[in-house]
């Protein structure tokens, strides 16, 4: 219990030092001098509008908390769909790139390109072409979900160890039983890793598809309340959503320690 | 525990009396690329017989076992896995592959499977459903001392426990030929005794057909009708020798007769290279 005390209370101790640090730094005008400094403004004068204090960001979470939570709720549930969805059709493709050569020959370097696509350039695409609503949000969500999904995904199912395929072929497994008794568990930890990256940059997914063209969520709550020099406002929406992507994160994790028991594949 | 009656058994397990399949290897010629594994082997096991394997290491046992298992074909010579005794015709991969049940030396256990069911692997995978399939395992799973272990997770097992579960997914597979990869090297001097006398038993009573490959010589002759002892990579048979019965019941007396010892130099003696 010491040894995780001791665990936590090492980034905690940092976090909150640093916290300080920039409360400090807000409050006594230092962080605006340097930057209006940069900019060559010149120094002095209220700077809250640049840089709110960790004060003003809780202010704002607490006074705002009505709008911030109805906005959450919307980016977290296009987070969540968008998530199953490169999910469910990323272990599809993995499964599917496992089995067949030819697919995986005409596929895999289609999924590679695909990541080369600014998403920041087709999230406003999608939207002139499928609308203001939820869906162009999903697909932009789950193209950027789906690579890491599927990459690790298909990672594991090849990596199982050949000694045990011949196992299972000894054993009269069919292709199906094999995949689904041996090679689908065993990629389970690497579909695991794929799932917690994933989910980390849906978030970065959800707030581009929301400026691309929305009327609600914590994306768009960041482009408004950036445009009107809310920015309190905006770093409480952007604390909000660093909450999220850390708490599908942890989720994630307890479900991966709950079902993958064990540490190495077949020991000898 | 409800009444498991009517489990499914993927193949009627024959009874007592009856012969099993024999298994005859001709001018077995393997090759890895290169290196030549096995340069012309010539075994005959007749059905329900053991045949026990020594060998060097690395001179190609675990080869000659996954060939035989339909796992690898040969790169040249026959082999038969149940074919009429007196005409044995060549044997394809997936026949072989369905008629003889192979225990890696490796034991390969399923890490997210527990210990019982991954036993019951066999008759799970032939479509038991799980209770009739732990129901298979149960009896021997407390014979083989593992009771009280059935839902241990593989990780939670000694080398010697994961070895004696790994054997019994291959018995209880359900096939008539056994082809068992140094079944009991991770097992100490007494679990293993009490063991061979287990397995000795086992075979006494079924008509399983064996190949029988370890590094003890003892076990080989305990346990085999006849051994086959290697030479060193490209393996060939050196000799073959019959083991006189009948044998004692009692271990200890079994292995302590003198025609016994005296094989027992003998193949030793041919290990080591010697004459006969
Ligand atoms: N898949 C393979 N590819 C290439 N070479 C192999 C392969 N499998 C085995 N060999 C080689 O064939 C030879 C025989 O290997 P094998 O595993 O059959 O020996 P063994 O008699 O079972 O040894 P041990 O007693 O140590 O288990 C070795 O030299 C090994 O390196
Ligand atoms: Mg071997």
């Amino acid at each position: 219990m010491s040894a995780r005390a001791r665990d936590v209370a090492a980034p905690a101790l940092l976090f909150v030092a640093l916290i300080g640090l920039w409360e400090v730094a807000a409050q006594t005008g230092v962080l605006a001098d340097v930057l209006l400094t940069e900019q060559g403004a010149g120094g002095g004068g209220d700077a809250e509008f640049l840089v709110p204090a960790p004060s003003d960001i809780a202010d704002a979470l607490w006074n705002d908390r009505d709008l911030l939570a109805e906005d959450a709720w919307v980016t977290l549930r296009e987070v969540v769909l968008g998530f199953a969805l490169a999910l469910v059709s990323g272990l599809a493709l993995a499964v599917l790139i496992h089995l067949s050569k030819t697919t995986r020959r005409a596929v895999y370097p289609l999924l590679v390109a695909s990541q080369t696509i600014p998403i920041v350039v087709l999230a406003p695409i999608l939207v002139v072409w499928f609308g203001f609503g939820i869906f162009p949000k999903l697909l932009i969500i789950a193209l950027i979900c789906f690579f890491p999904i599927t990459v690790n995904a298909y990672d594991g199912l090849r990596s199982v160890d050949p000694d045990l395929l011949k196992m299972m072929r000894t054993l009269g497994a069919g292709r199906g039983q094999t995949l689904r008794r041996a090679e689908l568990p065993w990629a389970l930890p690497f579909i695991f890793s794929g799932a917690k990256i994933a989910v980390a940059v849906a978030v970065i997914g959800a707030v581009f598809a929301e400026w691309a063209g929305a009327d609600s969520g914590l994306g768009h709550l960041i482009l408004v309340s950036s445009g009107e020099l809310s920015t309190s406002l905006t770093f409480a929406a952007i604390v909000v959503l660093s909450a999220i992507a850390i708490c599908l994160f942890a989720l994630l994790a307890l479900v991966e320690r709950r079902v993958v028991t064990w540490k190495e594949g077949p020991s000898s | 525990m409800l009444s498991t009656t009517g489990a499914p058994e993927s193949e009627p397990l024959d009874v007592s009396g009856k012969a099993g399949p024999p298994v005859s290897i001709r001018g077995l010629l393997h090759a890895f690329g290169d290196l030549l594994a096995l340069d012309g082997i010539d075994l005959e096991v007749p059905g329900a017989g053991v045949l026990g394997i020594v060998g060097p290491s690395g001179c190609g046992k675990s080869t000659l076992l996954e060939v035989a298992s339909g796992l690898l074909e040969p790169s040249a010579g026959r082999v038969s896995v149940g074919e009429a005794a007196d005409a044995p015709s060549r044997t394809p991969a997936g026949e072989r592959l369905a008629r003889c049940a192979l225990m890696p030396q490796r034991d390969l256990l399923l890490p997210w499977l527990a210990a019982i069911d991954n036993a019951a692997l066999g008759p799970s995978l032939a479509g038991a459903s799980r209770e009739a399939a732990r129901e298979r395992a149960r009896a021997d799973f407390n014979r083989l001392g593992l009771g009280g272990f059935e839902l241990a997770k593989p990780q939670e097992l000694s080398g010697g426990m994961r070895q004696r579960v790994a054997f019994l997914r291959t018995l209880i597979s359900g096939k008539q030929v056994l082809l068992l990869d140094e079944p009991f090297a991770s097992l100490d001097a007494i679990t293993r005794a009490e063991t061979q006398a287990w397995l000795a038993g086992v075979l006494a009573q079924d008509s399983h057909t064996v190949l029988l490959v370890t590094h003890d010589v003892e076990e080989a002759l305990y346990l085999s009708d006849r051994v086959a002892v290697l030479t060193a990579r490209p393996a060939r048979v050196a000799a073959t020798l019959d083991v006189p019965e009948p044998r004692s019941p009692d271990r200890a007396a079994a292995v302590t007769a003198a025609d016994f010892v005296e094989l027992r130099e003998r193949a030793l003696r041919l290990l080591a290279g010697g004459a006969r």
